[in-house]
């Protein structure tokens, strides 16, 4: 048998996708800025010069300047014909390219996003196994109690206990910014504990049900060592569901993201979608939902292609 | 099997801090909140202006006295309708450029066209002359150094602009020259060595901007930056214990005022103004909200605004029988349940005011609990700021509570004649107009000869304070947080300028 066709079908069908949520991404985002109550020339205005410099002449300027007063329909329209030729126009507020101001967010974003899934699987991994080999155990309650707690504390408070203890107590890392890898490690750190602790107990339920199949007690039965078992099955079974559940993580990831990078006066994505809905700025605004709708959809693509790795019966089908 | 994962924790752990760069300690690092996300002056000139990558015109010192700046003089002509700069020879953008008067007069363009302080000046025309700068006016107006001296008129080179003539690079002609740039977070500077003054002695400087005050006061303290502006009052009170920084806190011509909507029925009689800024008990808010008890507004304009603040005239007190009996004497009668009743209308009012500045909301709070002792009812809206200019717009509003800053040019003239002028204005007066006090502006703003003025700016300080168009709350301190080892310090009331050129490291 041949693994070429259902692979292009994945593919396919994920491309597919990938259309449709643009194009729903676009519109949606686009009758919410509309739906939103006050002036867009006001709230542009504002977020362009400031409360010191801003006041109706400027709004009045801006009204004109991108042609707000025309009907929603036309620049709704303008809008979709400029992304069919792949352009998202310029920002509202900044008047830069919304597509540069995307690329270089985007990239602190998923570095940051990177280090925090790093961060959360060094913790998490070690943990859920030692708490999944014996459920019920020492291990496995104290570090559900360690988990709860810690996903109890809001990201900002538990970004600011970290600054407080490894940047101005023991001078380690950085407080904030993002002049090198070291300024990388305490926000992951933040947004990894968060991940971790929800994940550990996926690792924890995982390997507890794979330790406790049968073809587990069989690879016993024929003789494989404790070791070798949980290295060869246990572990390999375990990961499905976890691989699985670190996609699904992501939702928390672009929610912990806007406060860890305000936090930590990191230029992400997240951040700047925040600014970007307060200011009124409707380009930015659809420029950075598309692409975490996409970004989305690639995971996905990820997970799916990593759990045929893993697992050999989705091969086969 | 626990063992080894031991160990593998442990390793980790062991690898985890990478080693810090050993940061050469000639840089600085400035941390403040406000985020620098545009390449466009009219956007981020602010920023621009105090990290000194561009440069005006006209300079200003701390006091606000104006200083040649790429303009080495200027004057008016004898009918004060057009006014001629001089520039300076021998200035080089960053990029090599000469800096020339169709260079100065192609940037300065663009800032009148733009929103901001020039397209509010009555200017008619603006071209290059030889080497000189040439602006035609409608009628005479001795405040144009001044704007020139503000953020939205700094000149940037030809070259800073795209084809389509967006601005995307900064370049200018200061003794600092841009480095990197990575909106909206951070600016990195490098000194400008071929600057035509005085070349600063620090190498390179770098702007970070945190939104949090937590953030920033963190900052400060772990000496990740050197200097930190804008501090809350907690983390104020904290590094005030760190040895390693110095805080500072300097009287700036920013005032947290209370916008009256006087053409509302509720509001139309100054009395009833009165009774308002009878019942607000400025020393509260200052202790317990800002902490600087010294800076509740006694009057408008504050001491740091040198010529326009009067001690002559008696502080707004705190009386809450005096508000009582102003409202009775209106015929405003408590009802039932204590707040005030008036030809079967309620006293119930809406209070606009926004987040961006921490401290407003709660002030908006203080003052709910403050005006309900004498029966005035506040509903509070914490929003966008643009909903004060669109309230006075189509005449909603009732009151707003916002911070102004009556030095946005050197010279307060200009800020005022918009908000008091005629007509009254989206961030001063409204519904109110008073010829005395609008003929009185005009004079003023016809001469630069401060013995001229000050008789007509009493006079203007006298009528707003008995008047109150707006209501004067508290003053603000700019707060700072600097490295001990830091020399040269200046922090500009005006916050025009970080002051990097001047700072130096101590041996």
């Amino acid at each position: 048998m041949t693994t070429a066709r259902p692979f292009l079908t994945i593919l396919a069908q994920r491309a597919l996708q990938a259309l449709i949520v643009a194009f729903i991404v676009g519109i949606v985002s686009f009758a919410m800025m509309q739906a939103l109550p006050g002036d867009a020339a006001y709230r542009i205005a504002a977020g362009r010069y400031g409360y010191d410099m801003m006041d109706a002449a400027a709004a009045e300027a801006v009204r004109v300047e991108l042609g707000l007063d025309r009907h929603w329909i036309v620049q709704l329209f303008d809008w979709l014909g400029a992304l069919a030729q792949f352009d998202l126009g310029r920002s509202l507020v900044y008047g830069s390219p919304v597509i540069d101001e995307i690329s270089v967010q985007l990239g602190y974003s998923l570095l940051l996003a990177a280090g925090a899934v790093i961060a959360s699987l060094l913790i998490a991994v070690p943990v859920g196994i030692a708490a999944g080999l014996k459920p019920g155990g020492l291990v496995d309650r104290v570090t559900l109690a360690i988990s709860i707690f810690v996903r109890a504390i809001p990201a900002f408070a538990l970004g600011v206990v970290l600054v407080l203890a490894f940047a101005v107590q023991l001078k380690l890392f950085p407080v904030a910014g993002f002049r090198g890898l070291e300024h990388l490690v305490l926000p992951s750190l933040t947004l990894g504990l968060g991940l971790a602790a929800v994940s550990n107990r996926v690792v924890r339920d995982a390997v507890a049900d794979a330790m406790a199949a049968e073809w587990q007690l069989f690879a016993r039965t024929k003789g494989l060592s404790a070791r070798l078992s949980v290295l060869r099955h246990v572990l390999r079974n375990a990961s499905l569901p976890v691989v699985t559940y670190v996609g699904v993580q992501m939702a928390y990831l672009i929610e912990g993201v806007v406060i860890v990078e305000t936090v930590f006066a990191w230029p992400g994505i997240g951040h700047a979608l925040v600014h970007a809905i307060f200011a009124r700025d409707v380009a930015m605004v659809q420029g950075t939902a598309l692409t975490l709708g996409l970004i989305y959809v690639a995971l996905n693509l990820v997970i799916d292609l990593a759990c045929r790795g893993i697992d050999p019966r989705t091969r086969s089908a | 099997m626990i063992r080894r994962l031991c160990a593998a924790i442990f390793f980790s752990a062991l690898f985890l801090p990478l080693p810090s760069l050993a940061e050469e300690k000639s840089r600085v690092t400035i941390a403040s909140p406000w985020e620098v996300s545009s390449f466009d002056t009219a956007v981020s000139g602010f920023a621009i202006q105090a990290l000194e990558i561009m440069e005006n015109l006209v300079d200003a010192d701390e006091t606000g006295a104006l200083q040649p700046g790429l303009a080495t003089a200027w004057s008016a002509s004898d009918d004060g309708l057009t006014w001629t700069f001089q520039l300076r020879d021998g200035v080089t953008f960053h990029d090599g450029t000469a800096f020339d008067s169709a260079a100065a007069a192609q940037s300065l363009t663009r800032s009148w066209q733009k929103p901001g302080v020039l397209a509010k000046a009555p200017v008619t025309g603006v071209s290059a002359k030889g080497d000189a700068v040439v602006f035609t006016l409608e009628r005479p107006f001795a405040a144009l150094p001044a704007i020139l001296a503000h953020a939205t008129t700094i000149i940037q080179a030809p070259s800073a602009l795209d084809a389509d003539g967006q601005p995307s690079a900064l370049i200018g002609t200061g003794p600092f020259k841009v480095e990197r740039f990575t909106p909206p977070q951070s600016i990195d500077l490098l000194r400008n060595d071929s600057y035509w003054g005085a070349v600063p002695k620090i190498p390179a400087a770098s702007y970070l901007a945190a939104g949090r005050a937590e953030t920033r006061a963190l900052l400060a303290e772990s000496g990740d930056a050197d200097m930190v502006f804008t501090l809350d009052p907690s983390g104020f009170a904290r590094l005030e214990n760190v040895d390693s920084v110095k805080t500072l806190a300097v009287p700036i011509p920013r005032v947290v005022t209370l916008k009256v909507n006087a053409a509302h029925r509720f509001f139309s009689d100054p009395r009833a103004r009165q009774a308002l800024s009878l019942a607000i008990n400025r020393d509260g808010i200052a202790t317990a909200i800002t902490r600087f008890p010294e800076a509740a507004a006694g009057q408008l304009f504050p001491p740091a605004l040198s010529g326009w603040h009067d001690p002559s005239l008696p502080r707004l007190g705190y009386d809450v029988e005096a508000a009582k009996g102003l409202l009775a004497e209106l015929g405003w009668t408590a009802g039932d349940d204590g707040i005030l009743v008036k030809d079967g209308e309620r006293f119930s009012i809406l209070l606009r005011t926004f987040p961006d500045r921490p401290e407003l909301p709660l002030m908006a709070a203080a003052l709910q609990d403050q005006w309900r002792e004498i029966g005035v009812e506040l509903q509070v809206s914490v929003a966008s700021y643009s909903e004060i200019p669109a309230g006075h717009q189509d005449g909603t509003l009732h009151v707003a509570l916002y911070a102004r800053n009556y030095a946005l040019t050197p010279d307060p003239i200009g800020t005022v004649l918009q908000d008091f002028g005629p007509g009254g204005g989206d961030w001063g007066a409204m519904g109110w107009e008073n010829t005395e006090v609008a003929d009185a502006l005009t004079a003023i703003s016809a001469t630069g000869d401060q013995a001229l003025r000050s008789k007509d700016i009493a006079k203007v300080a006298r009528i707003l304070h008995d008047e109150l168009p707006v209501i004067p709350i508290v003053w603000y301190q700019h707060t700072v947080a600097v490295a001990s080892g830091l020399q040269g310090v200046v922090i500009d009331p005006l916050q025009r300028s970080y002051g990097l050129s001047k700072l130096s490291w101590s041996e």
